[in-house]
């Protein structure tokens, strides 16, 4: 019989692939600032594209900030763990509100086009990154350059009996 | 119970003076509700989601990698229910 090791006590070691995650979304929503910006453009001319900006911006950093309280905690303990993702998760949530309350009145700021564009960059990015997690977990030998998906993987029996 | 009517009495002639309608107020809880229901639905998702992902990792470590990136996808897109209440807030209020 071996002793109950309660779950929130334990901690996780080796890379963080949050990170990894999300440096490919914010290289991914630099590639796609172009085309956001072009975007906001069409939809209300300088005050879009500025206010498409500041969004991309946001969600770009809302990103980075979720996956770096993951890698700062999990090493220290999944409990830790747990709790910073639900509370980073109110505090992100008023950051955005803050930042977002702090330039609506400004003159460069188009509430629409800022609302649709925060929305349309987090799903758009999610999904973008998503198909490639997915194919890689799928098919894992497709992406070997990816340590993220590959280090935890099992080692194929397959392969040790040849 | 007439104090209460008393208080609604002052605030209606606040609102007047102010120059707001009922409409407008009206449009104040209609966008604070949104925000805050919406909310709830993706703290609960992320609580459930995180629960069972360190439960997963705690009974196969090696397995981790997977579960993590699976995980951060998940809140991720949790988040974004979040993020569709609060863009109704600011439409509903500042638009």
């Amino acid at each position: 019989m071996s002793t109950p090791v309660s779950p929130l006590g334990s901690v996780l070691a080796g890379q963080a692939p949050e990170v990894s995650i999300s440096r490919d979304l914010v290289k991914r929503g630099l590639f796609a600032a172009p085309v956001v910006v072009l975007g906001g453009f069409i939809a209300d001319s300088g005050a879009g594209a500025a206010s498409a900006g500041f969004a991309l911006a946001l969600v770009l950093l809302n990103f980075s900030l979720a996956a770096g309280l993951i890698a700062i905690t999990a090493p220290i303990s999944l409990g830790l763990m747990m709790g910073a993702i639900l509370f980073g998760y109110i505090a992100r949530l008023g950051l955005i509100t803050v930042a977002v309350l702090l330039v609506k009145d400004l003159s460069w700021v188009s509430i629409p086009v800022l609302g649709g564009a925060i929305i349309v960059t987090h799903l758009g990015l999610l999904f973008w990154e998503m198909k490639y997690v997915a194919a890689s977990l799928a098919f894992p030998g497709t992406k070997p350059n990816k340590p993220y998906l590959s280090k935890s993987r099992p080692p194929d029996k397959h392969q040790a009996k040849d | 119970m007439e104090a209460i009517a008393r208080l609604i009495a002052a605030e209606a002639a606040a609102a007047a003076e102010a120059g707001t309608t009922t409409g407008d107020g009206l449009t104040a809880m209609g966008a604070g509700l949104a925000y805050g229901f919406a909310a709830i639905g993706p703290a609960l998702g992320i609580g459930n989601l995180v629960g069972k992902s360190v439960e997963a990792m705690a009974r196969q470590p090696e397995a981790a990698g997977m579960v993590r990136t699976t995980m951060f996808l998940g809140i991720a897109f949790t988040e974004a229910l979040a993020l569709i209440g609060f863009v109704v807030f600011i439409l509903l209020k500042f638009a």
